[in-house]
């Protein structure tokens, strides 16, 4: 047994329960706060102290605790750290259960970053369940009609979505006989050609994978539960949901496709269904953002166009070959720079609803007048979501489009390219609200200490990797190493 | 290494920006005097660095004042900048507009912070595009420059501002997603992103993997958009009416110059064979362009959307010179891009000059200005007469070296019947020039405007320093075409002249 290879997880486990516990104790309940970000930060020190282990598999090959695993947990961690920062003021809405609040968040946490370090599928499916589980009660925290309906949609689709997803391991244990990630790769590489050819049940596995981790990441056609759950659920819940549970899926796929069906027939065939989703994603995502006035909402179909660019990055690898990092080290610098983004706009979105009480756009009119610091912040994290330098948003697309460019996918990165013209457009929507709207009223609108902590925080990240991106992509590419057995 | 001349010279207004904006507590006064301080300064600079440029024969193609630093490992991506023959004048020019534009802005009345703010951000990011030498550093300045000119398009213009600006910004963004894709495939096939490496190394290696011709004109539509080319100008009118004075300033005289130098640096230097393959298309463009535009331009009302307009006919006489591909065509279009950028420059500081002080626009309510406001108008008629290509003013020597290169390549097919059909654009030029002359300052006299400001010392100031410089290179046009050889002549190599 390692068990010290897994402190970060016990960390957050443990301190989840103390947070319950506290919260039966105390008065002050801004100290749970506190002690969830502490947790956070031990827990990310300890991960950090991990990095260049590079242990393939620990507790009988079931977790993989390899750098592509702590890139995810450090990122993983970050979200939660300025989710939990954003979460000070907004928990005053619901007098009760602060304690669960939190201890949630860390448990969803919990289960991402077991996601992102599982070597075997069933590890992956419980690591799966223990984050949707908790990100479901986070969703109806408000426990008004919205955010019950929320959770509700979010629970069943779940549910669904991971029937489909473990009858699809079944079937790939049905053909291979495994369910270690690199034992299926060692029998599928064993298979001969004609007999993969022939075998519908393998492909018809890896579809049915493809599907559940679709609904993990916001792809279509699996992207029903979206802007529901999004409008509904509380904003720094949203936000997660938004960033961390895409990240963790895509780190999910990224795992499993590359090193279980790497084999090149397989990779061909899931790159191009890839290509094909993320097609259909980006443009149905930006299309009917288009019209939306809530901008919850309007941020739920832009984080179903943001997967689909994300996936132009799962079809390069489909198409690369083992020895060519490019594809998996692009996957992880978008995510990155998206979490920035994302949080950074979400922060924003908390601090000015939390004044308003409204998700509306049009409410959103003369906000560079009334918080002149708070819309720049977030005009700048919409420049990095369309694409524009110096902000993060375009090294990611320029880092992801490039490699697919290199395998060949022009036409992919082409539909890529026309899309975000189009997003510009709704994003630009916002920020022409921002400031050539009249204000509605003259007050201005104040925001927390810590929230402009958070803002800063993220707005920095999204401008440190717009300007100087070399760091991150080293990192990246170091995580994305390990797969090169 | 010594003293970064182009690193300050490009990032002084940047800096300066972010002063603006995120000192509070600046008053009006001294947000002005430190947006023209940097911008002078930055103009200064450039000054120095055209003055002590080596125009010595083996000078020819050599990048000076280079700086070249490793910026992201993993995408071999460098901060490279440097000048050579081509670039300087434009850089030159955009930080001689730069400065006038801020004294220019100097009666803005609402939101002057935000506004100087973006306004020195729009001059960083034009002068990145014509210093860079890296493709990706190149293409980063061309999409900054989307934003600042968004806001100022849409907060401190006119009329339909809001749709001109989104206008603008889609026009934009569609042609630079086609230009991510073609320099993504030109990163891959060249395995570089150094502008200098690709055109010396030329076209052999480009050829492998994806058909040069498709790189080459997906490239060339973010430029076309830009330039603009018809059939894609329409955002063109809108922006530059809509426009604040100093942003149409901007936009008429050095924006729509990154199309034209664009298309001489990327499209003619890299794919010297696809060029020549395809120029005739280009040129026919070119002469539609300019009749099209002049004739459009005959008919408008609007006094600024007349000017707006002139520029779709004098952006023809570009794009006639680049694609002729011969040495002096392609001197005279870059001494074009130049003479433009002063003239139609100084003619929308006038026209919105003359609509500030007297209040109105349409041109037909004009008439009779030059009893009234005598400086106005001498300078505006300047200006017109540049426009129009009157010996002695830098549009003559402009328009006449592209129509004497254009008519004497070889090229291009049928050259000589285009440059005539070229050189038709000059009379209808010289008819809407002078009738809009007429119209406003000539003519009875009207009451109305009894009381109309003339240009005070301040708007003489920039107004003499555009004239001087109008006549400095129209008298003595060798001041920049001896530069401009320097920078054409490997590129002319490449094409086999």
């Amino acid at each position: 047994m390692n068990l010290e290879l897994l402190i970060p997880e016990l960390t957050l486990a443990v301190f989840a329960g103390l947070v319950i516990i506290l919260d039966t104790l105390i008065e002050q309940k801004r100290l749970l706060a506190q002690v969830s970000l502490s947790a956070l930060v031990i827990s990310g020190g300890i991960s950090l102290a991990l990095w260049g282990g590079n242990i393939p598999a620990i507790f009988n090959n079931m977790l993989a605790v390899d750098n592509f695993a702590i890139f995810f947990k450090l990122l993983f961690l970050g979200i939660a750290f300025l989710v939990i920062l954003s979460s000070i003021d907004y928990v005053n809405k619901f007098a009760h259960f602060q304690g669960e609040y939190y201890a949630l968040v860390l448990l969803a946490t919990l289960g991402m970053m077991l996601m992102a370090a599982t070597a075997d599928l069933i590890s992956i499916y419980v690591a799966l369940e223990l984050t949707s589980i908790s990100i479901c009660a986070l969703v109806c925290f408000l426990k008004d009609a919205k955010s019950t309906e929320a959770s509700l949609k979010y629970i069943l689709l779940a549910a669904l979505s991971s029937a489909v997803m473990l009858y699809g391991m079944a079937l790939v244990f049905g053909f291979t006989g495994k369910t270690q990630l690199s034992e299926i790769a060692r029998v599928i590489q064993a298979t001969p050609m004609t007999t993969l050819v022939t075998s519908p049940a393998l492909v018809l596995g890896i579809v049915l994978l493809i599907a559940g981790f679709g609904f993990k990441i916001a792809a279509v056609p699996f992207q029903m539960w979206v802007p529901d759950v999004y409008e509904g659920a509380p904003t720094p819940i949203t936000a997660y949901l938004s960033v961390a549970s895409k990240a963790a899926g895509f780190a999910v796929i990224v795992r499993v496709f590359f090193s279980s069906f790497g084999n090149t027939w397989l990779s061909m065939n899931w790159g191009i269904t890839f290509a094909a989703l993320s097609a259909i994603s980006m443009t149905i995502g930006n299309i009917i953002a288009i019209p939306q006035s809530n901008i919850k909402r309007l941020f739920g179909y832009s984080s179903i166009a943001q997967a689909g660019y994300l996936m132009v990055g799962l079809a390069a690898l489909g198409f690369s070959s083992a020895t060519d990092i490019i594809g998996r080290s692009s996957i992880l610098f978008f995510l990155a720079s998206y979490a920035f983004t994302n949080m950074g706009a979400f922060i924003a979105i908390i601090a000015i609803s939390n004044k308003l009480d409204s998700d509306l756009i049009d409410d959103y009119s003369g906000m560079g007048r009334r918080a002149p610091l708070v819309a720049l912040a977030l005009t700048f994290c919409l420049v990095s979501l369309v694409g524009i330098p110096p902000a993060a948003g375009f090294m990611a697309k320029f880092y992801i489009f490039s490699a697919a460019v290199k395998r060949g996918l022009l036409w992919l990165v082409f539909i890529a390219v026309i899309n975000s013209v189009i997003s510009a457009y709704y994003y630009l929507r916002v920020v022409k609200v921002m400031w050539l709207g009249e204000a509605v009223s003259p007050e201005r609108v104040p925001s927390s200490g810590v929230l402009r902590l958070g803002l800063v925080l993220a707005t920095l990240g999204v401008l440190l990797l717009g300007i100087t991106p070399g760091y991150v992509m080293r990192l990246a590419e170091f995580a994305a190493k390990i797969f090169t057995f | 290494m010594g003293f970064n001349y182009l690193s300050w010279m490009l990032f002084l207004p940047a800096a300066g920006a972010i002063i603006i904006a995120f000192i509070p507590g600046l008053t009006e006064k001294r947000i002005k005097c430190l947006a023209a301080g940097l911008t002078f300064i930055s103009f200064a600079l450039a000054v120095f660095v055209f003055a002590t440029f080596d125009r010595s024969p083996s000078a020819v193609g050599v990048i000076q004042f280079e700086e070249k630093a490793l910026w992201i490992a993993p995408l071999k991506a460098y901060y490279h900048l440097g000048v050579d023959g081509l670039s300087l004048p434009l850089a030159l020019l955009t930080a001689f507009l730069g400065f006038l534009s801020v004294l220019i802005s100097w009666k803005i009345e609402m939101r002057w912070r935000e506004y100087f703010a973006w306004l020195l951000l729009l001059e960083t990011s034009i002068l990145g595009v014509f210093l860079s030498l890296d493709l990706l550093l190149f293409f980063i300045f061309w999409e900054i420059e989307v934003v600042p000119m968004y806001f100022l398009i849409s907060i401190w213009g006119a009329g339909r501002r809001e749709y001109s600006a989104i206008k603008y910004v889609v026009y934009t963004l569609f042609g630079s997603a086609f230009m991510l894709a073609g320099i993504l495939s030109l990163y891959f096939t060249t395995g570089s992103l150094s502008m200098v490496d690709i055109a010396s190394r030329g076209l052999g290696m480009v050829q492998s993997i994806m058909r040069p011709t498709i790189i080459f004109f997906l490239v060339l539509v973010a430029f076309a958009v830009k330039l603009p080319v018809f059939p894609l100008h329409t955002w063109l009118p809108d922006a530059h009416t809509d426009a604040p004075t100093a942003a149409s300033v901007i936009l008429a005289g050095v924006l729509i110059k990154m199309g034209g130098y664009g298309m001489i640096r990327l499209c003619v230097a890299f794919f010297p064979q696809v060029a020549q393959q395809y120029a005739v298309i280009l040129v026919v463009l070119a002469i539609i362009g300019v009749l099209y535009g002049a004739a459009v331009t005959m008919r408008q009302t609007d006094f600024k959307r007349l000017i707006a307009y002139s520029s779709i006919s004098h952006m023809g006489y570009v794009l006639l010179g680049i694609f002729a591909l011969g040495r002096v065509s392609l001197v005279g279009a870059s001494l074009q891009m130049f003479s433009h950028g002063l003239v139609t420059g100084l003619l929308f500081a006038m026209v919105g000059l003359v609509m500030h002080n007297a209040h109105e626009r349409d041109l037909r309510q004009f008439g009779g200005l030059a009893r009234q406001v005598p400086i106005i108008t001498v300078v505006f008629s300047i200006a017109g007469l540049a426009s129009l290509g009157l010996p002695t003013t830098s549009g003559f020597a402009a328009e006449f070296i592209t129509f004497i290169g254009s008519y004497s390549s070889t090229t291009v097919p049928g050259i000589q019947v285009y440059t005539i059909l070229g050189v038709l654009g000059v009379v209808v030029t010289a008819g809407y020039i002078l009738w809009m002359l007429q119209r406003v300052f000539y003519g009875p006299v009207q009451e109305k405007y009894s009381s109309m400001a003339d240009a005070d010392v301040l708007e003489q100031v920039y107004m003499f320093a555009f004239v001087a410089v109008i006549m400095l290179v129209g008298i003595y046009p060798a001041i920049l075409t001896d530069v401009l050889k320097l920078g054409i002549s490997p590129v002319v190599k490449l094409l086999g002249g």
